[in-house]
């Protein structure tokens, strides 16, 4: 498989000619949270405003191991995305450009992709030692006292996924 | 009589947590390169390259090869002939513990308030007393993406071992990427409700690719991969030959009433070791 090359944040209309199946190489910034960071974000939206902005990002789902010697972070590949799906449409209905997780997504998540023309990539679960290599910076954003499940922008060089729903909707996975 | 600290104990555990945390356990990273070479749909290559290459990645520079490096998750068979001295084993182990996820991510919390331990601490500590005079210690690092998608069903007998099959492959089949197969599948069949499912995770101690002693359960087993793998979940979620590395079962007696069954889904990436004590040292099965 030859993979796509693609700059984060993206530029819609790359993000628009991805097909689902194609392998990428995803390079930039990107957000990274999971469950404790979202039920703590919509906190923030119901009380009238969000702890943080997330308009033409990406977020990944994830929570990293501690960084060792010679790691800018510790290990660090997905968790489930179905966690998750409760949080997704209003976010890609408020600017989110994409999502990076595993698994499959509940089809109000692949409405909301395809109606704001985003695109959900799939990374390789299990494959943590594998994407510590391709974070190149880390910078903590909110809710330190989270812990694994802080909210952190990360640069990444060459960080491999899957195109799981592209921005017409179409999946994967056998729903 | 083999009379052993449970300090000595702890000591394998700890061992194993840091040893297995950054190296996959080798029949399972053997079952994966198989299926990698085996695998048409491109995808599917793809993801099965990458686990091997992370799996590689990880072992040579003492990465943890997944980030969820689970919850530890302990059977510590006893044999009559052996006197434990020391500290109570369940806080052994949690000290052993402690000290081996010093580097790996804290991943277990309180269950109500959701406050993190901040320790990876309790262990999930099984004994059992066997014949013998020896101490066998077998350890997993069990992550949840996996623990999350198993299931216990108490069938009644009317239903049968027919049901019970379809439920084990529909299990998976329901489980589709969320475990990130391809998975191992314990099956526990019999027993009560808890020794149902304790024999589930028990079977995950199997190597890949070896053979059940029960000619029937092997059978049994044959038959069940052969079904798992016909479900083109395939790996990630992605289709393809090879949506299980292994299914095992184990079985025990159960009542006239029932006929519970239990399917323990472990992901792709087994971190398991077992060693065994005894008064001629240790060794590693």
């Amino acid at each position: 498989m030859s993979e796509i090359r693609l700059t984060m944040p993206f530029d819609k209309t790359e993000l628009a000619a991805l097909k689902v199946g194609d392998g990428v190489l995803l390079s930039g910034t990107m957000l990274v949270f999971r469950d404790a960071g979202h039920k703590r974000l919509f906190q923030s939206i119901e009380a009238g405003k969000p702890d943080f902005e997330y308009d033409g990002e990406t977020v990944y789902f994830m929570g990293p191991c501690p960084a060792v010697k010679g790691q800018v972070m510790g290990s660090c590949g997905p968790t489930t995305s179905g966690r998750m799906d409760k949080y997704t449409p209003y976010m890609f209905d408020h600017g989110l450009a994409a999502q990076i997780g595993k698994g499959k997504r509940s089809p109000d998540c692949i409405e909301a992709i395809k109606r704001n023309k985003g695109v959900y990539f799939a990374a390789i679960g299990g494959a943590g030692a594998l994407y510590s290599g391709a974070v190149t910076a880390v910078e903590e954003i909110c809710y330190p006292d989270l812990g694994t499940e802080a909210v952190r922008r990360i640069t990444v060089k060459d960080f491999p996924a899957i195109v799981a729903i592209d921005s017409r909707g179409r999946c994967i996975y056998n729903n | 009589m083999f009379t052993i600290d449970t300090a000595a104990i702890a000591a394998q555990v700890r061992d194993a947590i840091v040893e297995t945390s950054r190296n996959m356990e080798p029949s399972c990273l053997a079952a994966l390169e198989k299926a990698r070479d085996a695998e048409d749909v491109p995808a599917a290559r793809f993801a099965l390259t990458k686990m091997c290459e992370n799996a590689r990645f990880a072992a040579q520079n003492g990465y943890p090869v997944c980030q969820d490096t689970g919850m530890c998750v302990v059977f510590v068979e006893i044999g009559k002939d052996v006197a434990l001295t020391g500290k109570l084993l369940q806080d052994a182990i949690d000290d052993a513990v402690k000290d081996g996820y010093a580097d790996l991510r804290k991943s277990v919390l309180d269950p109500v308030t959701r406050v993190n331990t901040g320790t990876n601490a309790p262990a999930v500590v099984h004994t059992d007393f066997v014949p013998g005079d020896e101490v066998k210690v077998s350890v997993m690092l069990k992550g949840f993406g996996s623990e999350n998608m198993s299931a216990l069903y108490m069938l009644n007998p009317a239903q049968g071992l027919e049901t019970a099959k379809d439920l084990i492959v529909r299990t998976v089949a329901d489980a589709a990427s969320n475990p990130c197969p391809p998975v191992i599948v314990g099956v526990g069949l019999g027993g009560t409700f808890e020794l149902c499912a304790k024999m589930s995770k028990q079977a995950l101690f199997r190597r890949i690719g070896s053979s059940n002693p029960d000619p029937l359960l092997d059978e049994l087993e044959r038959e069940l991969m052969t079904r798992i793998n016909s479900l083109g979940v395939g790996a990630q979620g992605f289709g393809g030959k090879t949506t299980a590395l292994g299914v095992f079962i184990r079985k025990y007696p159960t009542h006239i009433s029932s006929l519970p069954v239990a399917v323990n889904i472990l992901c792709h990436c087994s971190r398991a070791k077992i060693a065994v004590l005894s008064k001629e040292g240790v060794r590693y099965e």
